[in-house]
């Protein structure tokens, strides 16, 4: 089973690791933080390359701005912060001296989504992806795991522009098999199925082949697709799935607003209308919480989510 | 220190005659487009004049090679000021003057505000204030983990200075010690609603830049020797240095200096034959 117990592993150390990694392989590998090294794992890399290693301080405008800067003289510049600073607190630095002139700062944003857990609304990312899918040239991806997480660093070190990378705080079961997992910024499917699309990215990919587990018990074959990339979406995935499905159902630790569900949405209402639902945060604000009262409160466990299969597929067979 | 070079009574009347053929490019330029900054250009223009023609070690052959790793950087972090820095950047050569009337044109290299990668010598878009300064110090910090000697240049408009991002980064200049980092003010007083001092005082400005640890020179913006003399001693300091460079708002047409009105207002045609033929009267 896919969903079998796996060993669980922390994405933010897997960035660390792969700084250093990536530091030793090339000198213009520049990092910045602002005065969360230790959460956010850049620590790895201050102590391994102190010299080209920048705290910012808490300023988060001042800290993309500088990380222009080094890009645009040649250096590699990832900047972590929180998701919730990264995306919304410099948003117009982000926009104009990194994603207007395509300067290859790779953001790097941890403790994105509900998920940060105890900290609460302030600290919850629940807009970002949105806020960064609307920048022309900015890639934003967000892993499932620590085996993507290395990939996904890895690919933006290695390919020209901006990204914004969204991981999360806690540690999550390792989807990927990390000998054969290649990032191809394509989206995946995880599980074949017939008789409905899921779509998910991050620590909702495992809820989401849980959910597929409890439809096949129930005689309902759904079909999971990883969409690590959220932008550029992988147009012919989703369309490919859902011509074979009929139906799509989203789910994201984010907004149901600007997040992949919009993207779906906005891809098929144009080549392919089939009935969707967005699972995600519902227009509103988070709260402090466990991990797991976060989740459930906000709809994003597998056994929520069933119902809304149910539903969706519901809609789909009246349609016909 | 070694003696400070001074520009001669030859140097100084050439770049005078210059700076009036500027002024008068900068307002067709901003008349034809009918839009535009005339007041914060023409505060800014002698700054950028002198930069360029005495100041920043630049590629003999820079039109061909704008980019050339060893050059001094200019930021214009008061992007509206464009057509300032257009008008000069044409004037040494890095691109066709006849190119000045595609200004805030569709299509054009020439954009309202610096664009990206598109005109050679404008090293960084600007237009969203308060950024320029935190991109010059990434460039510094670049340029000292290259060993690279050169300097970068960036300037500052005085109502810019109240964005919040200028004094985080004026804080990081100083932590990281950047003496390869010179900021230029164009302190004209003025800003879109009126007096800085009235919209949001900045004053004790040059208390402000000593408390975040630079060193502050204060001149008069539009005499050349006074300029250049600032430039030569900050070129030798160890600290960052901001030059605040006391302007006026609209300088050479009598009717625009020292008014807010002429912030971002293009002329009207009798305006412009006005300000042109002031301007040329004084050549």
């Amino acid at each position: 089973m896919l969903t079998d117990k796996k060993p669980v592993s922390s994405l933010r150390a897997a960035y660390g690791e792969t700084l250093v990694e990536l530091g030793k392989e090339n000198p213009n590998i520049v990092v910045l933080d602002a005065d969360l090294a230790c959460s956010t794992q850049t620590v790895k890399f201050q102590k391994a390359f102190p010299e080209r290693f920048f705290n910012m301080g808490v300023a988060e405008q001042d800290a993309v701005g500088t990380a222009a800067g080094l890009a645009y003289s040649g250096k590699t510049a990832f900047f972590s912060t929180f998701a919730v600073f990264a995306s919304g607190r410099a948003w117009d630095q982000v926009r104009c001296s990194v994603a207007h002139p395509r300067y290859n700062v790779k953001i790097v944003a941890t403790h994105g989504g509900v998920t940060v857990g105890e900290d609460g609304a302030s600290h919850q990312a629940l807009e970002d992806i949105s806020l960064m899918r609307s920048l022309p040239n900015m890639t934003v991806i967000v892993p499932a795991d620590s085996i993507e997480t290395r990939a996904a660093i890895r690919h933006a070190a290695l390919t020209p522009g901006p990204f914004y990378i969204r991981l999360t705080r806690p540690n999550l079961p390792e989807v990927f098999d990390a000998k054969e997992y290649k990032f191809t910024g394509s989206a995946s499917v995880l599980l074949e199925g017939q008789d409905i699309t899921i779509a998910t990215f991050g620590e909702t990919v495992i809820e989401a082949l849980k959910c597929s587990e409890i439809l096949e018990q129930k005689g309902i074959s759904a079909e999971v697709i990883s969409v690590p990339v959220i932008k550029p979406l992988d147009d012919d995935a989703i369309l490919n799935s859902v011509s074979k499905t009929g139906a799509i159902l989203t789910v994201e630790n984010h907004s149901i607003i600007g997040g992949l569900g919009s993207a779906v949405c906005e891809l098929l209402s144009e080549k392919m209308p089939v009935p969707v639902k967005r699972i995600g945060v519902r227009d509103e604000f988070g709260q402090s919480g466990k991990y797991d009262e976060l989740m459930k409160k906000y709809g994003l466990t597998a056994n929520v989510f069933v119902n809304d299969a149910l539903g969706l597929l519901e809609r789909k067979n009246n349609k016909k | 220190m070694s003696e400070i070079k001074r520009l001669s009574e030859r140097e100084i009347q050439d770049l005078s005659k210059l700076s009036n053929k500027l002024r008068e490019q900068c307002l067709t330029m901003i008349h034809n487009a009918r839009s535009g900054h005339p007041g914060g250009t023409l505060s800014a223009l002698d700054l950028i004049l002198v930069l360029y023609k005495k100041v920043l070690n630049l590629c003999r052959d820079w039109c061909n090679c704008p980019t050339w790793a060893q050059r001094d950087r200019f930021v214009l972090s008061k992007g509206h000021a464009s057509a300032a820095l257009y008008s000069v950047l044409a004037n040494c050569g890095y691109f066709c003057e006849d190119e000045l009337s595609s200004f805030r044109k569709l299509g054009t290299r020439l954009q309202g505000h610096p664009g990206c990668n598109c005109l050679p010598g404008v090293e960084i878009p600007s237009g969203s204030l308060g950024q320029g300064l935190s991109i010059a110090n990434g460039i510094a910090l670049a340029l000292k983990l290259d060993k690279n000697p050169s300097k970068v240049f960036v300037m500052l408009g005085d109502g810019e200075i109240q964005e919040g991002q200028v004094w985080e980064a004026a804080m990081s200049s100083s932590h990281y010690k950047l003496d390869n980092i010179i900021a230029i003010i164009d302190r004209n007083r003025l800003q879109i609603d009126g007096e800085t001092e009235s919209v949001k005082s900045l004053e004790p400005l040059a208390d402000k830049w000593k408390g975040f640890g630079w060193d502050v020179i204060e001149i008069d913006g539009h005499d050349y020797r006074q300029i250049y003399a600032a430039y030569q001693e900050a070129l030798c300091k160890t600290v960052p240095v901001v030059i605040i460079a006391n302007t006026i708002k609209g300088r050479g047409v009598s009717f625009m200096e020292n008014n807010a009105g002429w912030h971002g207002k293009p002329t009207n045609e009798d305006e412009y034959n006005t300000a042109i033929e002031e301007l040329r009267g004084k050549c």
